[in-house]
């Protein structure tokens, strides 16, 4: 086991190596420049005596794009292989800064999201299969199905519009139960610590329950898929010619078996902890990752679009490792010596 | 000519297509009375089943006669499916002496796996219900449960304790996930909760060697992909007989393994079956493996028990055409043949089975009462009995099956 972990991480390596060069390769060559556009804001600002040529020509110098493609990606790799990634073109400030500050919103919305998407579409699934084809299949299918099909924005309002505005309707509040977007409340700043932190709580309620609202579905169906799977399965009879309770039998024997696929999937959803929500983020305005990573591509942002990709890419290629190793402890076929 | 021929043929072909149409096409409006007729009524059977937990006198009852383990009773077993009501078993009686061996008999989709799954209560339920008759199963000072309204919680004592089951696949039948040890053990701890964890693994241990493994220390760490399809089949076999159970139910054994090893688990469970004292319901289409084996004998045909009786009776005098062209479609050391014997004909459709003699149709023995209602069981000898016209004025007729009217559920 440990032979083949080494043995997957250089891998691992190589490939980080070309996704590297990959990303950068694409950023390079990417229609919006940082550096077109900074050079023409500075020719066109009074007193600049240098034309947008010029300007350019010393902001690549600057900025190490004078290099070419490959050798811009020497320059980066070099500094980012020892740990420094250099500063954000669009945040001004160092990238690992500007990556602290909104990773941990972002981390937080991916993970209770996550909590509750196992913790409600594996069971419901179990459920559903269990009694197949009876009204509480037919719901939960049907309620599964809405929220795949629904599209995030559109989620998003409803929820807006009946936790945020009716509700205080409703029942005569004084004020609204939800705040439509923001992560603070109006009297956030005279708030004590612990109120601060049940404040900023408080505005992550909408945007998990609109995540948890569109990506249960998928985990569920393939759960019940699954769970039928191997409830059709010889050993399932076996298991109850033994004389186990249905309980037993579908708790115990079933369920390990069921896991064997559910893990690959959950181990390949470690990287969408970090990546970020960008559509939910940005409709209820949380500074996390989604909306910082895409303004950084949309302006051409290099060195943070690198970061942002580089450790992406490291997730996954761990969270593949991760499920690789799960799926050994959860199944005894695939065990190595 | 040539031309007329041609066409001719054309709509032979078109004929036989239509045909084929008329005997499995069903309307969608059809379709969708069938389903709401069997949705009505599994709901109403599940309902009662669910009401009969209540009160241990509905599902008490007494044995016939004592020396039985089981007792099948006109049993019926439907089957509510999409283009009908498919009576897989309907109306057999046949019971199983303590301490012996009863092979039953008959080609795929006779019935045979349906019989043993109906007594473990184990049929895929609701689309499979036991709508008629008994199975009763003893369970001592003469008395004996119905198992056809046995609840849940009642048969999870029976089973695996007192009846266990071998199945027919090895290589699917134990789960992959946990190890062969604690599979065995699982059973044991189920059914003898006060006994320790130490006399668990003994007892299992115990049971290991019984079945002939050799690295019993070995084998109980292991995981079932780590066993050949002989070595998994002794497994099952040590789980079915963990907790010394009255009836072993072998559903095709052997089937799925190679001739070898067929012969290394006949001769384990004949040697088994001594030692422990239990009795064994044999199914299988091997006759070869039947004559070695029983004691007793059931040949089943449809759904039906034709014929039955000891080995002896059945193999040397065989009385039910279809029993007889068995024996003859089997080949015979030292007998040169050019060509084996095979039974014309095919088995009807199970949604629409004919009134008279299910065996009519291929039977090159029939007589003029062939035509009338499905012969009676016929007695004719103290224990060959057997469904057939032919014997009609010389045995002794025992009676009808009676099959189940859905209808009036």
């Amino acid at each position: 086991m440990l032979k083949f972990t080494i043995k997957r991480l250089l891998i691992s390596v190589v490939i980080l190596f070309f996704v590297m060069f990959i990303v950068y390769a694409l950023m390079y060559s990417l229609p919006t420049s940082y550096m077109e556009k900074t050079a023409r804001e500075l020719s066109q600002k009074p007193g600049s005596l240098k034309s947008a040529q010029e300007w350019l020509a010393e902001l690549n110098a600057q900025y190490g794009m004078d290099k070419g493609l490959i050798g811009g990606f020497l320059v980066w790799l070099k500094s980012a292989a020892v740990g420094n990634f250099g500063d954000s073109w669009q945040w001004t400030d160092s990238v690992t800064n500007v990556f602290h500050d909104c990773i941990w919103y972002s981390f937080a919305l991916g993970l209770i999201c996550f909590i509750l998407e196992v913790v409600i579409a594996i069971p419901l699934g179990v459920l559903a299969a269990k009694k197949q084809y009876s009204i509480t299949d037919y719901a939960v299918t049907v309620f599964a199905l809405i929220g795949i099909s629904m599209p995030t924005f559109f989620v998003a309002t409803v929820y807006k519009l009946v936790l945020a505005v009716k509700l205080q309707d409703w029942f005569g509040l004084s004020k609204p139960v939800f705040d439509i977007s923001g992560m603070q409340g109006r009297d956030y700043v005279n708030l004590s610590e612990v109120g601060k932190f049940f404040d900023v709580a408080k505005h992550f309620v909408l945007p998990a329950l609109t995540l948890v609202t569109v990506s249960i579905g998928s985990l569920m169906r393939y759960t019940r898929t699954n769970m039928l799977e191997v409830l059709n399965a010889d050993y399932i009879r076996t298991a109850r010619a033994k004389g186990l309770s249905e309980k037993k039998v579908i708790n115990y024997h079933a369920f390990r078996n069921t896991l064997i696929p559910i893990v690959t999937i959950l181990g390949g959803s470690l990287p969408g902890l970090f990546s970020g929500a960008l559509i939910t983020e940005t409709l209820f305005s949380i500074r996390g990752i989604g909306y910082r990573s895409f303004h950084s591509m949309v302006a051409g942002d290099i060195p943070f679009t690198m970061f942002y990709l580089s450790f992406i890419a490291i997730l996954t290629l761990l969270g593949n490792l991760i499920a690789d190793i799960l799926y050994a402890v959860v199944d005894p076929r695939v065990r190595l010596n | 000519m040539a031309k007329e021929e041609k066409k001719s043929s054309v709509t032979e072909h078109a004929e036989k297509k239509e045909k084929k149409k008329n005997s499995s096409y069903i309307s969608g409006k059809e379709s969708r009375k069938i389903s709401r007729f069997n949705r009505k009524l599994t709901k109403k059977l599940e309902n009662d089943r669910a009401n009969a937990n209540k009160d241990p006198a509905l599902y008490t009852t007494k044995m016939r006669d004592p020396n039985n383990v089981v007792e099948f009773d006109n049993m019926c077993t439907y089957f509510f499916t999409d283009i009908g009501t498919v009576k897989a078993v309907d109306g057999i009686s046949f019971d199983i002496p303590k301490c012996s061996t009863v092979g039953v008999v008959g080609e795929s989709g006779c019935g045979k796996s349906v019989t043993s799954l109906s007594l473990m209560q184990l049929l895929p339920r609701p689309t499979g219900q036991t709508v008629g008759g008994e199975i009763r199963f003893n369970i001592g000072n003469g008395e004996a449960l119905n198992i056809v309204n046995t609840p849940t919680s009642k048969m999870m004592e029976i089973r695996g304790n007192r009846v266990s089951m071998i199945f027919q696949e090895p290589m699917t039948s134990l789960n992959p996930v946990f190890r062969i040890g604690a599979q065995v053990d699982e059973v044991i701890k189920l059914h003898n909760p006060d006994m320790s964890d130490e006399d668990v693994k003994n007892r299992t241990l115990d049971m290991l060697e019984l079945v002939g493994i050799a690295n019993k220390e070995g084998v109980y760490r292991m995981y079932p992909h780590e066993l050949s399809g002989g070595m998994r089949q002794r497994v099952m076999i040590a789980i079915a007989l963990a907790c010394s159970p009255e009836l072993i139910i072998a559903d095709e054994p052997t089937t799925a393994l190679d001739v070898t090893i067929q012969a290394q688990i006949l001769d384990l469970l004949s040697d088994l079956k001594n030692k422990i004292n239990s009795s064994i319901m044999l199914i299988t289409h091997d006759l070869g493996v039947v004559a070695s084996m029983a004691d007793y004998v059931v040949v089943m045909y449809a759904g039906r028990v034709v014929e039955k009786g000891t080995a002896e009776d059945i193999f040397h005098h065989p009385a039910h055409p279809y029993t007889i062209g068995l024996m003859r479609s089997k080949p015979v050391v030292g007998k040169k043949v050019d060509e084996l014997y095979n039974i014309p004909g095919s088995v009807p459709n199970p949604v629409d089975m004919p009134n008279y003699c299910y065996f009519r149709d291929r039977c090159e023995m029939q007589c003029d009462r062939c035509s009338g209602a499905y012969p009676p069981e016929i007695r004719i000898s103290d224990t060959h009995v057997v469904s057939c016209y032919r014997f009609f004025d010389e045995g002794e007729v025992l009676g009808y099956p009676h099959p189940v009217n859905v209808e009036e559920l």
